[in-house]
């Protein structure tokens, strides 16, 4: 079963399906770009704190199409490999994060996909650029992800990066992507 | 290219003294980022000795292909129509087109998309587009080129672009042993690389990765922020009081021996951070295997951690292979250790390989990133000679007559450029 043809969790909450679309998606687009200002101002405590419980944060290899429980995957990471990457951060240890990288991206192209109960399937494209010692990498990604709203707002379930050059050789990818 | 403090035999080309270049005990930072060396070591090193090409479980199948490489040069990892192994290359002998464009796949024939000429997974030329153009003229000579020699232990398969030299088992010579060890891990023997490899690109020479995979020194500085944040547990593996050994197997093979720790232990499955109760599919097959008392065993001695000059690194759960492709740039390709006929241990194995290695790994993130850093370094004039001096004076043979240290020792690093050495400057 790959990640994000799981079946959606909890139907029971808000229906979404009721809101009215444009409401819906700047809804949507709001959490996209707090998610993206957390990860590009290396705000480690508020991004982990976006993530539910069943969280599945994917960045998959040669391919969008792979299976991450056969196949290797840049990042496969369940919600405690979350936080044990996030605590890695934290140390001031993570040698290839010290110093940080300087990062913005910009997200565009947001798509509602699929609106299902509570949550809320989203593509959009994503371009980073990065700055660090080595120099300046820009990376290119076709993102998917899953939110649920919860209490209110929206959560983070799933996070799907397909890097566009996934099948060629990546430098390293340690910033929040 | 800094010139004044480099001697001016080492400056020369065509006759560079390697002799003053590298001792016993320390070696001169040029090796790292002259492009001129690296060419040299693609003649004297990639395009003459054994390189680990691929895995014969990476084409199970009849004509089955994979893209691999030997050196910046692609190969074609090719199991024919008869099931034989080959290595083709990938070059159109027409014009030099590139032949196959594709990562992996199942054909029985290769068509080059500039003129059309078609040749079968053997290598050989079945035909060309319009042949009357051609009349009275042989085919012979138009086959794809080869890797000149081929040689698979164990499913591991090697390329040597030389027509001669010495045999793949004496190239492995004391190292067969480890792959040996690694096999034993498995409940068949065998292994399943099914998983696909990341491909880590790395802006740094590839000897810095060769020279780091059995360093047991920075694992403790390096990787501190995973011991700190996880309870692994193995960070005293990289301390004083390891008992751990480093070892030089000779012909440039290194290893990081860890079993005096896991033997003193004495518990199944420590090596892989867990015990026999959580892998019990795993325990009654390699029971099966091997007999209760040898299961044992090798599950207690673990996996190994051995360094194949110049490019597989067996990394107890991983197998990297290394491919530089310029002076100042190295791919590590990895992929999780799978073992035939194990299911619920490969799926641990890839997870923990997802988790710690490739470019996003919570632990070769940061080794890279140390990569990078000697590369960049290393080019800054002075000091001009680096040091690889630690454990000298501690230096012992073990019972079969290889050179061993402590875990934190620079011992492998030594052997390495011993081995180095002989490579560069052997007569042709
Ligand atoms: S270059 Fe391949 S057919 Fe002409
Ligand atoms: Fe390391």
């Amino acid at each position: 079963m790959t990640a994000l043809a799981q079946s959606f969790a909890d139907v029971s909450a808000p229906d979404l399906a009721a809101t009215d679309a444009v409401a819906l998606h700047h809804q949507v687009a709001q959490f996209l770009y707090l998610e993206a200002r957390l990860a590009d101002t290396h705000d480690y405590d508020g991004w982990e704190a976006l993530w539910t419980d069943d969280a599945i944060y994917w960045v998959p290899a040669n391919g969008d199409d792979t299976d991450p429980e056969k196949e290797m995957s840049v990042l496969y990471d369940n919600r405690s490999r979350i936080g044990v990457r996030i605590r890695q951060l934290k140390t001031g240890r993570r040698h290839t994060q010290t110093p940080r990288s300087e990062l913005a991206r910009v997200i565009s192209n947001i798509e509602i996909a699929e609106v299902r109960g509570n949550e809320v399937e989203v593509r959009a494209n994503v371009l980073i650029y990065e700055d660090n010692l080595r120099g300046d990498t820009l990376w290119a990604a076709r993102n998917t992800y899953r939110l649920r709203m919860v209490d209110g707002g929206f959560r983070l379930v799933r996070k799907k990066i397909a890097l566009v050059n996934n099948n060629k050789p990546i430098f390293t990818l340690s910033f929040l992507v | 290219m800094p010139q004044a403090a480099v001697s001016e035999a080492a400056a020369s080309a065509g006759a560079r003294d390697y002799r003053a270049l590298i001792e016993p005990a320390r070696i001169n930072s040029r090796l790292y980022y002259d492009p001129a060396i690296f060419q040299e070591e693609l003649e004297k090193i990639w395009y003459k000795t054994w390189v680990y090409v691929g895995h014969t479980s990476e084409i199970p199948n009849k004509n089955d292909y994979v893209t691999k490489s030997i050196g910046p040069m692609p190969v074609l990892m090719v199991r024919d129509k008869e099931g034989e192994v080959r290595l083709l290359l990938n070059k159109c002998p027409h014009r030099g087109n590139q032949l196959c464009a594709y990562q992996k796949g199942n054909r029985t024939s290769f068509t080059c998309p500039y003129h059309s000429w078609t040749f079968s997974n053997t290598g050989d030329l079945m035909g060309y587009a319009l042949p009357d153009g051609y009349e009275g003229q042989s085919k012979a000579g138009l086959n794809l080129g080869k890797v000149p020699r081929i040689a698979i232990y164990r499913g591991f398969v090697f390329g040597s672009m030389a027509a001669e030299g010495i045999s793949l088992e004496e190239h492995l010579g004391g190292a067969k042993a480890a792959l040996d060890q690694l096999l034993d891990n498995s409940p068949t023997g065998e292994l399943e690389l099914t998983a696909g490899f990341l491909q880590h690109r790395t802006k740094a020479n590839w000897k810095f990765m060769l020279e780091n995979e059995t360093d047991g020194y920075h694992p403790g500085f390096v990787h501190g922020s995973v011991f700190q944040v996880t309870s692994s547990g193995i960070g005293s593996l990289y301390g004083s009081d390891s008992t751990a050994l480093t070892r030089d197997y000779g012909n440039g093979h290194t290893e990081f021996d860890l079993r005096p720790e896991w033997r003193k232990n004495d518990k199944p499955l420590q090596w892989f951070g867990t015990t026999p109760e959580r892998l019990p599919e795993y325990v009654k097959a390699m029971n099966a295997g091997y007999g209760e008392e040898r299961a044992r065993q090798i599950m207690i001695d673990g996996s190994p951690h051995v360094m194949i000059f110049p490019n597989l690194f067996i990394a107890e759960i991983q197998i990297f292979v290394l491919q530089p492709v310029a002076v100042d740039e190295t791919v590590q390709h990895v992929t999780a250790v799978q073992f035939k006929g194990a299911p619920d241990i490969n799926r641990r194995l890839r997870q923990q390989t997802m988790g710690s290695v490739g470019p996003a790994g919570l632990l070769l993130a940061d080794d890279t990133e140390m990569y990078e850093r000697n590369h960049r370094g290393a080019q800054i004039l002075d000091p001009e000679w680096l040091v690889l001096s630690r454990g000298l004076h501690r230096e012992r043979l073990d019972d079969n007559g290889f050179r061993i240290a402590h875990s934190t020792d620079e011992t492998p690093q030594r052997g390495i450029w011993r081995h180095y050495l002989n490579l560069m400057t052997e007569a042709r």
